[in-house]
């Protein structure tokens, strides 16, 4: 009986310390969502903000996050895509692949501020770009580049081996196998990593601090050498370093209830995508 | 027709290849920008860049080092007998930079410099490069120590703006990394293993189903909106509980990467915990043991290198995280002596300071010299993790 009662013990902790992570999650998503939810408003998603950013709105960080996110996208997806065809479907050398596969998994566990200082170095200054949406989204790629590369892999890993034999067997060439058979099969995954990074990209910080962000901007870019404001950064601006740190905390919950709704929606539509593709493209 | 089909196949199969090596590459990129910019920091000049310190003609003292100079100019150095090898005697004078009088044309100011240093011979002074009098003249400049490593990694005071000789020791910044990261890791692991186990082991497909991607959701929380839930709720918590003067310390920056580093861990150790073969539990079960002594003598002990691997890539990411750390930890660059005081890690020092430091300075390069830090100790996280890992699945197939 005894051994009994230790597994029940064990495992009703188990299952508690389970529903408090969750429920850390649900309190910090709450918290943030109940002070937010009252400073939502149009005006705050469409106006400039105003008096030293504690009034007004958000809408030139916005408009930059959404730069940014497109401009580093644009650069990591279709260089990520065809990284993960070359790992997956043209690496034969074992050695060499253990390599890169090694170097993508680094890749992705150097520290964003490392990235940020990188990015200062090489984007902003040796290729003289400046302080740009240029130089802050290809910063950004770099975050970005190792999640796409991965569920591209991941997606080309899953697709059966018998839809290449039979490609091959049609008399089609390694290429249009690519392009025709296991690209569109593996789409839906792939798309996958395009959302998943997204609301990674939208969210960083460290990396845009030198290479992009400005404090405070209150116009929309003209061009891609232009200057941006970002949500992230808005927020640390506003949360530690504004004119009037208490007559900004309103905005500041705005911001912040902004940013995780946007990493909220990509979730929930990386997860739709997987779902809805993946069963239109089994049922073809 | 189909000749220039195969040409354009080749190019598109050229991308291909390029792109296979572009992480490759760009790791080696910032290795060598980072690394590049970071060691001219060891040529760069230990004093304030454009500046020169200069004492009479009649002073004989050759060089003096960059904690001596900070000595004399704190007025804990008094003496000239106290520096170089005696060559000097009498009391020192000290004159800044920001006590020179303000001139309507600045070429004179050569002449008002030499005044100065003529009239005085214990003078030790702290002057901008473009005054200094051109050619013989009474004004002798000391020869300007650079920043030896040995500065720079056993110091153990940061204090990169201070004129006239910026202190550059990282010990109390790596202290502070450390302290926090391993704090938080510590309280990390006992829960994050847990909810891995009741996902791997006890929790219903249901259950399984709403869980895993909340946790995933977890991660994707960015950092600042951690800091900003720091800053507002955790740490006036930390303070009232605690009674602190300040909310603001390394306290609240390991409960705020504990709570980002959760997910990281359940889910590496989650994988590991699922990858026991199933035959090792049965064995377990026939001969009678319960699923809880199954679970902590059989199937934990076979995923420890992939939990190992877990809790060393939580350290990774908790060691690099930037911006949740610096709104919570108070940024004081001081030895930290406990866990209740405001301490400063690696990256935060970088995101609050790169923005000032003039281009190309000392400042400037310790900083990069700090990523290259940054990077190494990442690098070597990363690298055992994967290590520890592959070890684990060698034994697995062998077994």
């Amino acid at each position: 009986m005894n051994k009994k009662l230790k597994q029940s013990i064990a495992f009703a902790t188990f299952r508690l310390l389970g529903f408090l992570v969750v429920g850390v999650l649900f309190y910090i998503l709450g918290f943030i969502v109940y002070n937010g939810a009252g400073v939502i408003s149009w005006e705050f998603l469409t106006a400039s903000p105003e008096e030293g950013m504690s009034a007004g709105g958000i809408f030139p960080a916005i408009v930059g996050t959404l730069c940014l996110v497109a401009g580093s996208v644009a650069i990591a997806f279709p260089v990520g895509v065809m990284s993960g065809i070359y790992i997956h479907e043209y690496l034969r050398n074992k050695w060499v692949a253990r390599v890169i596969r090694v170097m993508t998994n680094n890749l992705g566990g150097i520290p964003s501020i490392v990235f940020g200082l990188f990015g200062m170095a090489l984007f902003v200054q040796a290729f003289g770009f400046g302080d740009s949406i240029l130089a802050g989204s290809f910063t950004l790629a770099l975050l970005a580049l190792p999640l796409v590369i991965r569920t591209t892999e991941e997606a080309l890993k899953a697709i059966p081996g018998s839809y290449r034999a039979g490609s091959y067997a049609l008399g089609a060439g390694k290429l249009q196998t690519i392009f025709r058979v296991t690209l569109p099969v593996a789409m839906p995954n792939i798309l996958t990593g395009l959302i998943l990074s997204v609301g990674r990209v939208s969210g960083e910080t460290a990396p845009i601090l030198f290479t992009v962000a400005a404090y405070f901007l209150p116009r929309l870019p003209s061009g891609i050498f232009d200057q941006v404001m970002a949500l992230p950064y808005h927020l640390y601006v506003i949360a530690t370093s504004g004119t009037d740190i208490e007559a900004s905390r309103p905005m500041a919950y705005g911001t912040a209830l902004v940013l995780v709704a946007i990493v909220l929606v990509m979730n929930l539509l990386a997860t739709a995508t997987r779902l809805r593709l993946g069963k239109k493209t089994k049922m073809d | 027709m189909k000749w220039s089909r195969r040409f354009v196949e080749r190019i598109i199969e050229g991308l291909f290849t390029l792109s296979g090596g572009v992480t490759s590459l760009i790791i080696l990129l910032v290795v060598l920008f980072l690394f590049r910019e970071g060691a001219g920091l060891f040529t760069s000049p230990s004093l304030e860049k454009g500046y020169t310190l200069c004492v009479h003609a009649s002073n004989l003292t050759g060089e003096i080092d960059a904690r001596e100079v900070k000595r004399i100019f704190d007025g804990e150095i008094t003496r000239w007998e106290e520096v170089g090898a005696g060559e000097m005697t009498g009391e020192i004078d000290v004159f800044h930079a920001s006590e020179l009088p303000r001139v309507e044309d600045e070429a004179v100011m050569p002449r008002v410099l030499e005044e100065i240093v003529g009239g005085r011979r214990g003078i030790i002074a702290f002057l901008p490069d473009e005054f200094l009098p051109a050619g013989e003249s009474v004004v002798k400049r000391l020869a300007a120590g650079r920043v030896t490593p040995g500065d720079f990694f056993a110091g153990d005071e940061w204090q990169p703006t201070v004129s006239p000789a910026p202190r550059l020791g990282v010990l109390p910044l790596v202290t502070g990394t450390l302290l926090v990261s391993f704090f938080a890791i510590i309280l990390a692991l006992v829960p994050g293993l847990g909810v891995a186990i009741y996902l791997a082991e006890l929790a219903g497909s249901r259950a399984r189903g709403w869980l895993k991607p909340a946790i995933e959701l977890l991660a994707g929380i960015p950092s600042v909106v951690y800091g900003f839930f720091g800053l507002v709720v955790l740490v006036p918590f930390i303070q009232e509980v605690f009674d602190l003067p300040v909310g603001e310390s390394a306290l609240a920056g390991s409960v705020v990467l504990a709570i980002m580093a959760l997910p990281t861990i359940i889910t590496i150790a989650e994988d590991a915990i699922r990858g026991v073969p199933r035959a090792l539990r049965e064995a377990s079960l026939a001969l009678g043991a319960t699923r809880w002594q199954t679970i902590y003598r059989v199937v934990i002990p076979r995923a420890s290198s992939g939990i190992t691997a877990a809790a060393v890539l939580g350290i990774g990411r908790a060691v690099g995280e930037t911006m949740a750390v610096l709104m919570v930890t108070g940024n004081a660059a001081v030895m930290p002596r406990s866990l209740f005081e405001p301490v400063r890690t690696i990256p935060a020092t970088i995101a609050a300071e790169l923005g000032e430091a003039p281009s190309g300075g000392t400042h400037y390069r310790a900083l990069f010299l700090l990523g290259c830090i940054l990077f190494a100790i990442t690098m070597v996280i990363n690298l055992s993790a994967e290590f520890i890992a592959t070890r684990g699945q060698g034994k697995g197939e062998g077994a």
